[in-house]
């Protein structure tokens, strides 16, 4: 996990360069033919539907978040509800949820105690994500709720927060020694090492979980939405041969969407293990 | 890269990455309700089940064990008895044995005395009767020998007095030949 983990330490890159190809491909593919709607990055920011100009706006990506919260607190609020020792089909499933943040992210990584400390955050962490995540497959919704910066940034922030509160509430002074001069370093390096952590913790962490999350979201819709829009200008708008075609993009289309259901679990996964590894190395003792 | 992307949104009117007051307020709106449900409602509710699991787990497993140790004590109790129902039936056969041995003993030794004292009544009774053939002989004999005499003697021995003496001087004197034979005899 921890391989994986540090892997998608340096995916925004290519995520960033996939996007920019994305964006590149689509505005070529949009000047080419008037007749194709292209995606573009204005579906993110659609109108807005409720309180316009106020800070409580309320556009239609807002509104799918809502649901997403909605159906999130149901499940929860349903599968925890009457709890049994014998459990149900549906609590089973509940339980099985919970239980995989709990042991395989809290546990394992924080311990019992700290664990058990952050449980509530990460708990909502990484079901936030998921389930925003998943609304950018569901058919009607067509968006994850976290394709706008803001939920990736909040809970950057909160992970940010939360890490430096683990660090400082464990013991300062530990925690800036060992965020900014790890043991063993040669003293005449020591001020470019120092630097070097000091961007890398306490400014490229937060960026990149929101990049990475967000940049993930973005390009799976645009890629979903080329496809589908594809498929629609092959078989109705240029018909005959090209419906050949249109199976071709359907067939990708598809493939991307079972592809996206990955991307949805293990961006949430890998957001909220994240958390977890800053915070169990902002209260180790060394390292 | 990053500036790649950035020019190529901000190209068009919107950037991705600005954020917009509304879209942090509803995420952090959306973000404190999550965290208060989770912290305050849903995993405290995990939490008692399960610590009501492991309670439960705990306490079948101490049931388990409870039966375990009733069971082996049954077992050992109904080992103890059937050795001491082993004990009871050798001891009874034993018992039965030295009983049978103690009958067939008894038995033969009233059989012994039962064939003595038949014996000893034979005898006496032989000896009875031999006396009474004695006597009886020997009255005979009397009489025989007081005929045969008076026979010899032509005369009758009538008087009583005389003959009864006669005839006893007669058996001492055969009597005492006799046990002078047998005597001699031995």
């Amino acid at each position: 996990m921890f391989v994986v983990a540090r892997a998608l330490l340096h995916a925004p890159k290519q995520e960033i360069a996939l996007l920019a190809n994305a964006v590149n491909l689509l505005v070529l593919t949009a000047t080419e033919d008037g007749g194709f709607h292209a995606p573009s990055i204005s579906e993110f920011f659609p109108e807005v539907v409720l309180f316009e100009g106020t800070p409580f706006a309320i556009n239609r990506i807002m509104l799918v978040r809502f649901i997403a919260v909605a159906a999130l607190l149901l499940v929860f609020w349903l599968g925890t509800r009457r709890m049994r020792v014998i459990p149900g089909r549906f609590q089973s499933i509940v339980e099985m949820g919970l239980d995989f943040v709990r042991v395989n992210i809290a546990e394992d990584l924080l311990g019992k105690k700290d664990g058990k400390r952050f449980l509530p955050i990460l708990t909502t962490m990484f079901f936030m994500i998921l389930f925003m995540n998943l609304t950018g497959v569901i058919p009607g919704l067509n968006i994850a709720g976290t394709s706008v910066i803001g939920v990736p940034l909040v809970l950057a922030i909160v992970s940010y927060v939360t890490f430096i509160y683990a660090g400082i509430k464990k013991s300062p002074k530990n925690f800036f020694k060992n965020s900014l001069f790890p043991s063993g370093v040669p003293i005449f390096v020591l001020p470019i090492v120092a630097l070097i952590e000091l961007i890398s913790t306490f400014i490229l962490r937060p960026v990149t979980l929101t990049l990475r999350l967000l940049m993930n979201m973005i390009v799976g819709h645009l890629l979903l939405v080329l496809f589908f829009s594809a498929t629609h200008f092959f078989l109705f708008t240029l018909g005959g041969a090209w419906t050949v075609l249109a199976a071709g993009s359907l067939a990708f289309g598809f493939a991307f969407t079972l592809f996206e259901i990955l991307v949805a679990i293990l961006q949430a996964y890998v957001f909220t293990l994240l958390t977890a590894v800053y915070i169990q190395l902002a209260v180790a003792e060394e390292h | 890269m990053l500036h790649a992307v950035v020019s190529a949104a901000t190209e068009g009117e919107y950037n991705p990455l600005l954020p917009a007051d509304y879209d942090i307020i509803w995420s952090a709106v959306i973000f404190a309700v999550l965290l208060l449900f989770f912290w305050r409602y849903a995993l405290p509710r995990l939490q008692k089940l399960l610590d009501e699991r492991a309670e439960a787990i705990e306490g079948n497993i101490a049931k388990a064990d409870e039966a375990q140790r009733k069971a082996e004590a049954a077992l050992e109790e109904y080992t103890a008895q059937l050795a001491d129902a082993r004990a009871e039936a050798g001891r009874i056969r034993e018992t039965a044995r030295e009983d049978g041995k103690k009958i067939v003993a008894d038995a033969k030794e009233q059989a012994s005395t039962e064939a003595a004292r038949i014996t000893a009544s034979a005898q006496a009774q032989i000896e009875a009767e031999r006396q009474t053939a004695l006597v009886s002989l020997r009255s005979e004999v009397g009489t025989i020998a007081i005929d045969l005499a008076s026979g010899v003697v032509g005369e009758t021995l009538t008087d009583d007095q005389k003959a009864k003496a006669v005839v006893d001087r007669f058996l001492a004197d055969l009597e005492a030949s006799e046990q002078a034979a047998a005597g001699g005899k031995k």
